[in-house]
């Protein structure tokens, strides 16, 4: 396109054809659905509705994550908008004949979240969104990510349209100042500054770099932004290469999420074909050209000097600042590095102003945040709200409450760099402010949840064996002290801890908080903290009493049957691997503890819940 | 990071993998930042990087060995260790832990009798753990190649991992 009205006029067609059909059926190809089969399902739609004949009326997407993951596969099906939910192949020709020749919904095929009575909901009016608020999510579950002209039928590229042919440079850093907006990756750092550091610097070449180094695990907000609409972090790159004058991005993104990389493999050559990157944007004298570099599974590489060090092609450890990649970045050059999800907000910034961006959040963070809820909660997936939203909204109605009748007992943010909040904190509202000063942090948006069969103790273990196999091994605090706390945690969960353990934990992870070189070492020991404030009960319960309250730590358990409630079926004895457990027919079993490797088979063939460890 | 080279397996690369692996070369050596891209699609190549094949990228982009083999050792996607023919990855991720996951990939290292990073003796498996394959609405999950297995239970992976036991005997009748 040589100018913005071609992209004007290439959008209305776009529109049209987007509403011409009768029917929309919308497939979510996210990795979630994708793993429970939804790409066989978006085949064998296409047959069915081709042989009840009905290819002209209906029109089939397959689109990014809609974000309740935990009822994938998923469809909805338009001008309704009803929500098909954990959909069987089997039961599609069903569904095509009722919805689309009858014209009535499938009923028994829907979410059961959306049938009130006889009525039918839409999905936008269930527990799951009606509190949230989808902005850089706006496109994830909507359009076909592998289509530009879906992006551009909803306004895509004008964002960039207006900043290069109507905007300076300074006009855009002034809208991006009065927004408010803050980095999603996890630090909170004010965008705007970041982009005039590197705009003030002199250099003949400067470089914008996309962080899609996902690395917190459990989390996928950027995942899901890059699977499902690619566009719009394409879009925002080049506005931040206008802005500080840059022509060339690089977006970092993990080898192991193919579905992203195939996405934006695919956005970025039909962005070229129709001017929208490349030599002379939209007739003007703007330049900019993107390209992909794979990470390699390093969790440190989401640090962002180790991010340009791996670009680089070395082994991506991190070095001190100053100097900022703002003014000596990739290959020595100034650098704006931000984030997927902060990427994503930008065009929408721009086309519907500060004030509607700031008008959401609270004081100090402005706007909305992903969360990618895991772990004991009902509605696994991914969520977008407003800043400000308390813990309890999050976890309770989104997130529908914690499943088979158990307790909360925390919730983990900002993943191996975070702590955890307890359930008598549930009312914070979420910013960035309030989080640290709990002991938390925003991270990067993975919130998982724990119920009474998570032990506080193992999970804090569990992280650091995750920082110490990330660690680059660059600085000694964070190389050998993460190690060394782990051994006293190791300690503590085999039995045979003291009291002045917890004093130890205590003081290293100080130590390692205030001397590591990089972010990660200087995060790694919150996990432990944050359990050691709010779970020392927990931590004295395994060292005192020698119990694991939780019944996860192995050397704790022990495993008994109750002989009133053993029914003396044998099915323990015949699962058993190692041959621990004995007893005639019809009588009481009993498990000889030498023999027992705590491996819980025996509790999960149990119809009697007559076996129990603790 | 795992490092240790412990394969014992003989590097049996064939001559049409090593034009393979000069055309890569060839494609990338003029870029900045090479190691890595070429590294990966050494990688896909071969299935592994022994120090034969770190040899020839050494040499083909004039970079010390030592460097190479320092990035090679770095990110844990590329291994020095030859891949089972079904490669298990349990996800270790934190919604996949507070799950299960830890006992699932336990029962797997039991049955196998393999620990993570190494491949049977047959050739047959071989164990990993991950982190976060990003299916956490799954948890917990598993993949064996590009099949993905969710919402597991110990007495599932017993199943699963006899239906691919009889799938190599039968494939050896």
């Amino acid at each position: 396109m040589r100018n913005v009205r071609e992209l004007m006029e290439l959008r209305d067609i776009a529109k049209e054809n987007l509403n011409s059909a009768k029917y929309q059926i919308l497939i979510c190809g996210g990795t979630g659905c994708t793993s429970s089969g939804s790409l066989k399902l978006y085949e064998a739609l296409q047959k069915e509705v081709e042989k009840v004949g009905k290819s002209d009326e209906v029109q089939i997407i397959r689109t990014g994550c809609f974000g309740l993951c935990a009822l994938g596969p998923i469809m909805i099906i338009y001008p309704e908008g009803s929500f098909y939910s954990m959909l069987d192949i089997n039961n599609i020709p069903d569904i095509i004949q009722k919805h689309i020749v009858e014209g009535t919904p499938a009923k028994e095929y829907l979410y059961e979240g959306t049938l009130d009575g006889d009525k039918i909901m839409a999905f936008s009016d269930t527990d799951f969104y009606k509190k949230q608020k989808r902005v850089t999510l706006r496109n994830c579950g909507v359009i076909a990510p592998d289509n530009i002209e879906h992006y551009i039928a909803y306004d895509g590229y004008m964002a960039l349209a207006k900043v290069i042919t109507e905007m300076t440079p300074d006009d855009v850093l002034d809208i991006l100042e009065k927004s408010g907006l803050r980095g999603r990756g996890g630090g909170g750092f004010p965008t705007a500054r970041k982009w005039r550091f590197s705009k003030e610097v002199e250099a003949d070449q400067k470089y914008i770099c996309c962080n899609a180094d996902e690395g917190d695990p459990g989390a996928f907000m950027d995942r899901s932004i890059l699977e499902g609409d690619p566009h719009s972090v394409l879009e925002a790159m080049a506005i931040a290469g206008y802005t500080v004058g840059a022509d060339q991005g690089y977006i970092y993104v993990r080898a192991e999420y193919p579905i992203a990389v195939e996405h934006l493999k695919i956005a970025i050559e039909q962005a070229r074909e129709k001017g929208l990157l490349g030599k002379n944007i939209l007739g003007t004298d703007f330049s900019f050209d993107i390209d992909l570099r794979l990470g390699a599974g390093a969790f440190v590489c989401g640090e962002e000097t180790a991010l340009m060090r791996s670009i680089e092609g070395h082994r991506g450890e991190p070095r001190p600042r100053p100097p900022f990649p703002a003014i000596k970045g990739l290959f020595g050059k100034p650098t704006t590095e931000n984030n997927v999800e902060t990427f994503a907000n930008i065009p929408q910034i721009i086309l519907n102003g500060p004030e509607w961006f700031s008008s959401m959040g609270t004081e100090n963070s402005k706007g909305t945040k992903v969360f990618a809820l895991g772990g004991k909660i009902a509605h696994t997936g991914l969520v977008e709200i407003p800043m400000g939203t308390s813990l309890r909204e999050v976890i309770e109605e989104i997130g529908g409450g914690i499943p088979n009748g158990k307790t909360f007992k925390a919730a983990q943010t900002g993943g191996p760099s975070g702590g955890c909040i307890p359930a008598e904190l549930m009312d914070i509202k979420i910013d960035y402010n309030n989080l640290i000063e709990i002991g938390s942090m925003m991270g990067s948006g993975g919130l998982i949840v724990m119920d009474e069969d998570t032990c506080m103790v193992d999970m804090a273990k569990f992280f650091l064996e995750f920082t110490i196999a990330e660690s680059c091994g660059k600085c000694t605090p964070c190389r050998i002290g993460t190690k060394r706390l782990y051994e006293i945690l190791e300690k503590i969960t085999s039995g045979n801890g003291e009291l002045e353990d917890l004093d130890r934990l205590e003081e290293l992870a100080n130590h390692i908080k205030e001397i590591s070189l990089c972010g990660l070492g200087q995060t790694a020991p919150n996990p432990v903290l944050s359990t050691l404030k709010y779970f020392k009960d927990e931590y004295i319960a395994h060292i005192v009493e020698k119990k694991c309250p939780a019944g996860v730590c192995k050397a704790l358990l022990a495993y008994k049957i109750d002989a009133d409630k053993c029914k003396g079926c044998t099915l323990c004895a015949r699962n058993c691997p190692v041959g621990a457990i004995s007893g005639e027919v019809k009588k009481p079993h009993t498990i000889d503890k030498t023999k027992c490797v705590k491996c819980g088979a025996c509790i999960e063939k149990c119809k009697f819940g007559a076996i129990s460890k603790g | 990071m795992e490092s240790k080279c412990t394969c014992k397996v003989k590097f049996s690369g064939t001559y049409q993998q090593e034009c393979k692996l000069r055309d890569v070369i060839e494609k990338y050596k003029d870029q900045e930042g090479a190691l890595m891209p070429v590294l990966q699609e050494a990688q896909g190549i071969y299935g592994y990087l022994p120090i034969e094949v770190q040899r020839m990228v050494a040499a083909g982009l004039n970079v010390p060995l030592s460097e190479v083999y320092g990035v090679a050792t770095f990110y844990s996607q590329f291994s020095l260790n030859p891949k089972g023919k079904y490669q298990i990855s349990v996800c270790l991720g934190t919604a996949c832990y507070v799950k299960g996951s830890g006992e699932i990939f336990e029962r797997i290292s039991d049955l196998l009798g393999i620990k993570d990073g190494e491949c049977t003796e047959d050739g047959m498996f071989s164990l990993t753990a991950c982190r976060c394959i990003g299916a956490c609405g799954l948890a917990p999950v598993m993949t064996i190649n590009d099949e993905v297995y969710g919402k597991l239970t110990v007495n599932d992976v017993d199943r699963i991992l006899e239906e691919y036991k009889a799938k190599i005997t039968e494939g050896e009748q």
